[in-house]
């Protein structure tokens, strides 16, 4: 398989066809349900939350969730998440650890969305809320990067004690072209940022930011989704039971670690 | 961070950072033109009136030495010694020299100073952002410290206050600047758990990670009039929305309006404000 570049990484990671969360999540889990809402503002549909389960086992599914075509992405926002999403998924994190179920997260955002309503609700705070309170969560929290994890708007729901990436997904702390117009005020050398930004899986494994790399069918994950599908479900399974296994004083201890060293 | 870069303003006053910006609207070395009302105003009269233009009220930008001055009690503030450097995780040119020269120009070691110091007698941790460091912006270094001052304070059992003033994220050093986020605000998280009190005060300009993370954490969160203070940048937002921003937005006041500050504090009454806080959180913190 030929060697990809960072920024061949990164328009993979952004095919209008690249499978979405929720073409995964209806692979993996034997039934999914979404719920909806935060209980304070309203239901925004750029994250998904819900309860799924794999045979006996029950999650609880947090998903950042962009269109699959125009229509959709218009009711998602394009994948953009406003502070009411990141307190919806706060709400249903807490309520895994009430009931002691496991929370996959799955990011897939160019970063959460800068608008006027957005400031006025408290963009920032509910991106630090999620923060804090998911370094304490008391239940394993599976971080998977599907497609794109921008800015803090990813991390917003990728504090957890395994953070996986597919092969073709990027991690940054913003857009390559975001990047390539603030340090050299020149957004079309986004392709030249790219390759300085360590965004790809490997790079990241490799700066101990993630902990694995999921490989995507014949070089793609769109070429065949209910493999790919398949890849994260053995992972899921596998390290639910891992982490299961750990005393939950640890398994906290051990996630603020993780996070205190980089 | 998603933000654009913060506009510097000519509001430096601290020696220094004043010659770096807008030279030709400083006069002469001893005079300052306020950015608010175009006053020009003679330094020593501002740094009296604690920085604050006596003509506008408009509160110029404070370095951190100064900061520490107007709020911990003389002769009391003891620096945390932390020999931390980056390493640079993206090896980006110059990035190393560029550090280097504004050590020297600037004396500071980093866009935070922590420490332990006394406000009226009553001792706390103490970080104070400083934007003449590369905008305050938060790499490694600066988690580190910020991390480091919560945990000392959990570990001393002192309530702490943290002086905000950054543009968010440091660019240069990539997702090792994003991961910031996380490890302050989870050190947080430790703080709360054992019961210390935070105070936060946001000055300008609080933008993107550090407004994402530990200034928006604080059990009381304290603003300077008319501070800057957002996620997104100004210029960000009016690009996605295509119009013109609202009068006022993104002010402390605005912040203030919309419940996301308790209070906002003139500067002048900033030490005596934060005194009253420790002493009304007293035995919360201490049982
Ligand atoms: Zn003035």
């Amino acid at each position: 398989m030929p060697k990809l570049t960072a920024w061949e990484r990164v328009k993979i990671a952004r095919e209008p066809d690249r499978p979405t969360a929720l073409d995964y999540i209806e692979n993996i889990f034997d039934e999914f349900m979404e719920l909806h809402g935060d209980r304070y503002f309203k239901d925004d549909k750029s994250i998904v939350c819900g309860l799924g389960n794999i045979g006996k086992q029950n999650y609880t599914i947090v998903a950042e969730q962009k269109g699959r075509n125009t229509k959709e992405n218009i009711e998602r926002n394009f994948g953009m998440p406003n502070p009411e999403a990141y307190r919806k998924a706060l709400r249903f994190m807490k309520q895994a650890e009430k009931f002691n179920r496991p929370v996959i997260t799955f990011i897939d955002t160019k970063g959460a969305y800068p608008g006027l309503g957005a400031e006025e609700r408290g963009q920032g705070e509910a991106i630090a809320r999620n923060l804090m309170e998911m370094s304490d969560l008391k239940v394993p929290i599976i971080v998977i990067v599907i497609g794109e994890g921008s800015s803090g708007g990813a991390l917003a729901i990728g504090v957890g004690d395994k953070v996986l990436m597919l092969e073709n997904a990027v991690y940054s702390i913003l857009s390559p072209e975001g990047y390539a117009s603030i340090l050299w005020k020149d957004s079309s050398r986004a392709e030249e940022a790219a390759e300085k930004m360590k965004l790809t899986a490997k790079d990241l494994l490799d700066l101990g930011i993630i902990d694995e790399v999921l490989k995507e069918p014949n070089g793609n994950a769109k070429s065949d989704i209910p493999k790919m599908s398949e890849t994260i479900k053995k992972r899921i399974t596998a390290l639910t039971k891992e982490l299961q296994e750990i005393d939950v004083n640890e398994l906290m201890e051990n996630r603020y670690q993780k996070f205190r060293i980089m | 961070m998603v933000i654009d870069k913060i506009k510097k303003r000519i509001e430096y006053e601290d020696e220094n950072a004043g010659k770096e910006v807008h030279r030709s609207d400083i006069p002469v070395g001893k005079w300052v033109k306020c950015s608010h009302c175009k006053e020009i105003l003679y330094k020593d009269d501002l740094h009296e009136n604690f920085s604050i233009c006596p003509n506008c009220g408009n509160h110029f930008r404070l370095s951190s030495r100064r900061r520490i001055e107007q709020i911990i009690d003389k002769d009391t503030f003891q620096e945390f010694d932390l020999k931390i450097t980056t390493d640079n995780p993206l090896h980006i040119n110059d990035y190393i020299k560029k550090l280097e020269t504004l050590k020297e120009k600037t004396g500071l070691d980093e866009a935070v100073k922590c420490g332990i110091g006394k406000i009226h007698s009553e001792k706390v941790v103490i970080a104070v952002m400083d934007s003449n460091f590369m905008m305050g912006s938060m790499g490694k270094v600066v988690g580190e410290k910020i991390t480091y001052s919560i945990e000392k304070a959990i570990e001393l059992k002192l309530p702490i206050i943290i002086f905000c003033a950054s543009g968010g994220a440091r660019m240069q050093e990539g997702i090792v600047s994003l991961m910031q986020m996380a490890k302050t605000s989870a050190a947080i998280k430790k703080l709360n758990k054992a019961g210390n009190l935070y105070i936060s005060v946001l000055t300008d300009p609080t933008y993107g990670g550090v407004t994402a993370s530990f200034a928006s954490l604080g059990d009381i969160i304290l603003a300077e009039p008319n501070a800057m203070i957002g996620f997104a940048g100004p210029r960000v937002i009016k690009q996605t929305i295509g119009e013109d921003l609202p009068e006022g937005f993104q002010t402390a006041e605005f912040l203030l309006e919309h419940g996301f500050v308790d209070k906002v504090v003139n500067r002048k009454e900033m030490k005596d404000t934060l005194y009253k806080l420790l002493l009304l959180n007293r035995h919360e913190y201490l049982k």
